[in-house]
């Protein structure tokens, strides 16, 4: 578990983190969303233990991160930002120094290390120095470091950044195999990861929270939220047919692909009518779709707002 | 102190699969070979005695310890890797031990492997092997404290350069402090308390009087006092550095 009551980092006059007050329990993994320099990284590392809050505290797996240090990071995997590990050591003495600081010995040392190679398949490059490695095969190697001791608590800084579609989707579905008894956080920029792999999503800007929700939740803000997407061979011929339809609040054609979208009244649904219409009408449909909501724009929509307010106050 | 073993280990051999160790082995017995020979006049004296080899131990120092120690830190900041130690659960004591113990022990086997100039002199001659070893244990009570001093001035900068500079720059004043040069400089605002105090902590001071033969304690309390205190300080830099 991850508690933080009012944790708050200041540089000077800058603050980073403004009072930031969250919950995670096991079996979540949060999704910790925002623009360059939010604080996502920074309330991150004052998770992990690497910087100490201004004010505010906060507990890991029960632990108080500035009085309990120790037993804080020991229940912790943290992997920082850019996957950074020593260069010059191979796989292997990389993975057994971190098995050595952790205090893992005998059976389970073996039993673990044969179960992070595998898992993030780093057997091919083991005995290659870490410096040699492509940028995913070092990410996967810090990640391997992360999760060496099984901890109880995972924080991950852009745990996907720089990997490939296919590496992606192998770090994803890793973290959604330990999502189920694990208390796990990570950081991205990457909207569709999201819907990959978090259950909730907080939404960081400016070191506030702005919003707190599961995914769906979030799209449901969205301006798209049960709109009705379609193309048609004739565009005119659609939006004659559209303005039927009393539910509808606009219609808009996207001038490049002439997709055409419809977006409901508040609180309409207008897919029924729209397919009905369109049918009526005889109009010659070549996609109709349903949009569940765009988590993009809802996330520019949250986070361009409170820019702006920064830049009035 | 498992930590500070694991961080030790870790470190040391770090040094040996990079060419750094070999480079420095190889120049740090060279010159002290050539300073012995050439500007000690080991020969000529005809004495049977390690004079010549240690008195240059503190010049060789000056350069060669800024080289090793300016990496201690600045490496791990510039890479990032400073973010991965500290929050692996050590405490910061046993990260700045560990690492320094490293590089301590790393010039300790580049000073050991100068021992065929003391078969040399014992086959020459009957020297007075004491003196002998209490000159050594000396060296490497003052390469600690250069490493320490190096540790800390590497760990407030990303850049080894300026690290390098820094701590050669300190280490120089501190080796003569005890001189007209830097005293001097005191004299001109300083009362003469400040002044005694700064010539009490020069380094050549307590060193010569080591390779004399006698460990004293109050030099042995010297060197321990100021390696702890550097390494302290270290550990601040450290902490108030992180945020950057």
């Amino acid at each position: 578990m991850i508690e933080t009551r009012q944790l708050t980092k200041r540089y000077g006059g800058f603050t980073a983190v403004d009072a930031i007050s969250f919950k995670v329990e096991p079996g979540q993994v949060l999704g910790f969303l925002g623009p360059n320099g939010a604080g996502k990284s920074t309330t991150m590392k004052m998770l992990a233990g690497f910087l100490s809050p201004t004010a505010g505290s906060a507990t890991v797996a029960g632990f108080d991160i500035e009085s309990q240090a120790l037993e804080a990071k020991r229940a912790l995997g943290y992997l920082p930002e850019g996957a950074p590990s020593y260069g010059e050591m191979n796989v292997r003495e990389f993975l057994a120094f971190i098995a050595d600081v952790r205090g893992l010995a005998g059976e389970t040392r073996y039993r673990r290390s044969d179960d992070v190679i595998d898992r993030l398949h780093l057997g091919p490059v083991l005995e290659q120095p870490i410096d040699t490695l492509s940028k995913g095969f070092k990410r996967r190697v810090g990640l391997a470091g992360a999760i060496l001791h099984d901890p109880r608590v995972l924080i991950l800084d852009e745990p996907t950044d720089g990997l490939d579609p296919n590496q992606k989707q192998e770090v994803r579905t890793l973290i959604n195999s330990m999502a189920r008894d694990k208390t796990i956080i990570i950081s991205t920029h990457l909207l569709e990861e999201v819907h990959a792999v978090c259950r909730r999503a907080i939404i960081i800007a400016a070191g506030r929270i702005l919003a707190d929700a599961t995914p769906a939740e979030l799209e449901a803000r969205s301006r798209y939220h049960q709109a009705v997407s379609l193309t048609a061979k004739d565009v005119q011929e659609a939006r004659a047919a559209l303005a039927r339809v009393p539910d509808i609040a606009a219609v808009e054609v996207d001038p490049q692909d002439n997709r055409i979208t419809a977006f409901p009244k508040p609180g309409r649904s207008i897919f029924m009518a729209v397919s009905e219409a369109l049918k009526a009408q005889n109009v010659n449909v070549r996609e109709l779709a349903l949009e569940a909501g765009r988590l993009d724009e809802v996330f520019r929509t949250i986070t361009q707002g409170a820019t702006g307010m920064e830049a009035r106050t | 102190m498992s930590g500070t073993t694991t961080i030790f280990k870790r470190e040391l051999r770090s040094y040996f699969v990079t060419p750094v160790a070999y480079v420095f082995i190889v120049i740090f017995l060279l010159l002290s070979g050539a300073f012995t020979f050439y500007l000690g006049n080991f020969y000529e004296r005809g004495q049977a005695d390690l004079q010549p080899f240690f008195n240059f131990h503190p010049w060789l120092y000056l350069f060669l310890v800024p080289a090793v120690s300016m990496r201690l830190w600045a490496e791990e900041r510039k890479s990032g890797t400073i973010e991965l130690l500290l929050t692996l659960p050590v405490s910061m004591w046993q990260a700045v031990l560990g690492k320094f113990l490293a590089a301590w022990t790393f010039i300790a086997i580049a000073l050991v492997l100068t021992f065929p100039i003391w078969l040399t002199v014992n086959y020459l001659g009957s020297p007075d092997n004491g003196v002998i070893l209490a000159s050594y244990i000396g060296s490497l009570l003052m390469a600690g404290a250069f490493l320490a001093i190096g540790s800390c001035l590497s760990a407030a900068t990303r850049n080894q350069v300026v690290a390098f500079i820094l701590t050669v720059v300190v280490c120089f004043v501190l080796l003569l402090a005890g001189f007209p040069m830097v005293l001097d400089f005191f004299h001109a605002f300083a009362p003469q308390g400040v002044v005694d105090a700064v010539a009490g902590l020069s380094f050549l001071t307590h060193f010569a009087s080591i390779t004399k033969g006698v460990i004293d304690l109050r030099d042995l309390i010297y060197f321990g006092l100021m390696i702890l205190a550097w390494l302290y300080a270290t550990a601040i830099v450290i902490d108030m550095k992180k945020a950057a």
